[in-house]
């Protein structure tokens, strides 16, 4: 069902002209930040880490705003109800939907790359190419399953997109997406070592640049898998409190 | 196993809002302000009201996607609250309107999506498809995309879509709204043909001859409250010892129509627009013949037909809706 779900969602969310458009326009935007983001800093030696970094950034606006933005979408559509009268766990007919949104996520990081290398010559010299193919799905499924907690959030809230606005740029610069995390203030450092994102992006990271790609992609997984297990539970209290209150619905 | 495919006791739904920050105003409304209701095993059930009577909250509360404020509910046997899975796993529902299916999807991903939802065997989600998209005559468009179909299409889609797992109770709400004529017709002869084959039907309509061709009992809403309940026929009896005057017109003004309602033996006077046509209907008690005075206060206004005829279960339901209201004021236009 979860595989059906993802072909599906993943069908539907790609076909939508403004997603298109987004996926033409931003990776090019975001190459072009990070590139000369790097060269600004004097470091054009990182100029692979700073695509990758730039093309992970895509992938959580995907599933920061899928998850969201998904959530509404079905409410707008209408379809929100429909699969909440489904007679299975909540929480199973919002997964495809995260995991969807991850998926073409994964678009931004290909086409990220791809435009730093064509418009700005970055070499795509992969420390671990066969990693790199195993770290990006990898965390693209962590994200996917943290998209779901986030999701049951937002199945409670009829503006969701304001509180995915507020998440988008925070999360990605704590997680040391972008800017290392060593730059950043102290007290961040907690706050990013429990977020599934930190792990991901590092282990992608160190499958570019060179690192053990492993630990990092391991604790990825297992914090999204605690975050899929909360999700679901939440998802259960919230379907049942969205039913007290008659948000499923828009009237 | 409880007789009954729908019980309903004392059910209430208040709707909760607050608006603004500073000074946050609590705002209350009773949607659903204690429904007794049974429905039984293949029974073809309708739900009839104006709008905002009731109807979508009531049905929301059965097939659980609201919770009830107060009462409880019970779907072949199963509680709505407690029981949620139980009672999805008998269920379908269906509702009006242009929403609620994947538009970017074909009709065929749309079954396949859900059919894997609901739980449909794999095995026989491909013949129960193509089974569906016969009975709803979408077979050879089932590749297109749901976005280029007409409503009329998009609502066939929503009843296969409802019929996939086989539900015992089918929650119809307002399928025909905006649908053509000649589709309602189709419609119509689909759930009378589901209903022949067992499933218990909950159909809330604001069309009287839909009720009345496809009903075999129906309970007319109002305010939250059932106001009246039987066959077709028995409602009828509300409209007893009246008649009803029917005047095509140009221009009739609110002032016009006051005073109408408040001429001597006149109960119900009501206006409903029909393209550039309205058609005033009055009604009156049996034996005083309004007619000349009616005319009389239109005057200026240019007329068409002139009928006099017997009650039908509009006017009945008319009758029973505007019992509610205040006794001065107009009716609204029925129907829509």
């Amino acid at each position: 069902m979860i595989a059906v779900g993802l072909l599906l969602h993943t069908k539907q969310l790609t076909r939508s002209p403004f997603e298109i458009a987004t996926a033409l326009i931003v990776p090019v935007v975001q190459a072009t930040l990070a590139v000369y983001l790097f060269r600004a800093g004097g470091e054009p030696g990182r100029l692979l880490e700073a695509a990758v970094g730039a093309g992970l950034m895509g992938v959580w606006s995907s599933v920061l705003f899928g998850s969201g933005g998904a959530i509404q979408n079905q409410r707008w559509q209408g379809t929100l109800e429909m699969l909440m009268l489904a007679p299975r766990p909540p929480a199973l007919m919002i997964l495809p939907i995260t995991l969807a949104t991850a998926v073409t996520g994964t678009y931004a990081m290909l086409a990220t790359l791809l435009w730093g290398r064509l418009l700005y010559g970055v070499p795509l010299n992969f420390a671990h190419p066969l990693l790199f193919l195993v770290a990006v799905p990898g965390c693209v499924l962590g994200l996917g399953m943290f998209g779901l907690l986030l999701a049951s959030t937002f199945v409670l809230l009829r503006n969701a997109n304001a509180l995915a606005n507020t998440l988008e740029y925070p999360i990605w610069l704590v997680s040391g997406m972008l800017v290392p995390l060593t730059v950043l203030p102290g007290w961040t450092g907690p706050i990013a070592a429990v977020l599934p994102t930190t792990w991901g992006a590092r282990a992608v990271q160190e499958a570019a640049s060179g690192g053990p790609v492993w630990p990092s992609l391991g604790l990825c997984l297992a914090i999204s898998l605690g975050c899929l297990v909360a999700g679901a539970l939440m998802m259960t209290h919230v379907e049942r409190r969205a039913r007290a209150a008659a948000t499923l619905a828009l009237a | 196993m409880s007789g009954y495919a729908i019980e309903a006791v004392g059910l209430r739904r208040t709707y909760r809002s607050r608006t603004g920050w500073l000074r946050p105003q609590r705002r209350e409304v009773e949607a659903v302000r204690g429904v007794d209701l049974t429905v039984g095993n293949g029974e073809l059930f309708g739900l009839l009201g104006p709008n905002g009577a009731g109807k979508t909250t009531t049905i929301k509360l059965l097939n659980t996607l609201l919770i009830p404020t107060a009462g409880t509910a019970r779907v072949c046997g199963h509680d709505v609250v407690t029981q949620t899975r139980e009672v999805r796993r008998r269920i379908g529902y269906v509702f009006g309107g242009d929403r609620g299916l994947y538009d970017r999807l074909s009709a065929r991903d749309n079954l396949r999506y859900f059919a894997e939802l609901y739980g449909v065997p794999a095995r026989e989600q491909k013949r129960r498809i193509a089974e569906l998209l016969d009975l709803v005559r979408l077979t050879g468009r089932e590749q297109e995309r749901v976005e280029g179909y007409s409503r009329g299409m998009r609502q066939r889609l929503h009843i296969a879509r409802g019929l996939l797992h086989r539900p015992r109770v089918l929650f119809l709400d307002e399928p025909s709204i905006g649908v053509d004529p000649v589709a309602a017709r189709e419609l119509r002869r689909t759930v009378a043909d589901l209903a022949a084959t067992g499933t218990t039907v909950l159909l809330t309509t604001h069309y009287m001859a839909e009720a009345d061709e496809l009903c075999d009992r129906i309970a007319v809403i109002a305010n939250g409250t059932i106001q009246a309940l039987g066959t077709p026929a028995e409602l009828r009896h509300h409209a007893d010892g009246r008649q009803v005057l029917e005047v095509e017109a140009y221009g009739v003004a609110d002032a016009q129509l006051a005073a109408i309602h408040a001429l001597p033996g006149v109960r119900e006077a009501s206006v409903t627009v029909t393209g550039a046509t309205q058609v005033l209907t009055v009604q009156s008690d049996a034996g005083v013949d309004v007619q000349a005075a009616v005319l009389r206060e239109l005057d200026g206004v240019r007329l068409g037909r002139v009928t006099a005829r017997q009650p039908t279960l509009e006017d009945a339901y008319v009758a029973i809706v505007n019992r509610i209201n205040a006794p001065t004021r107009p009716l609204e236009a029925v129907g829509g």
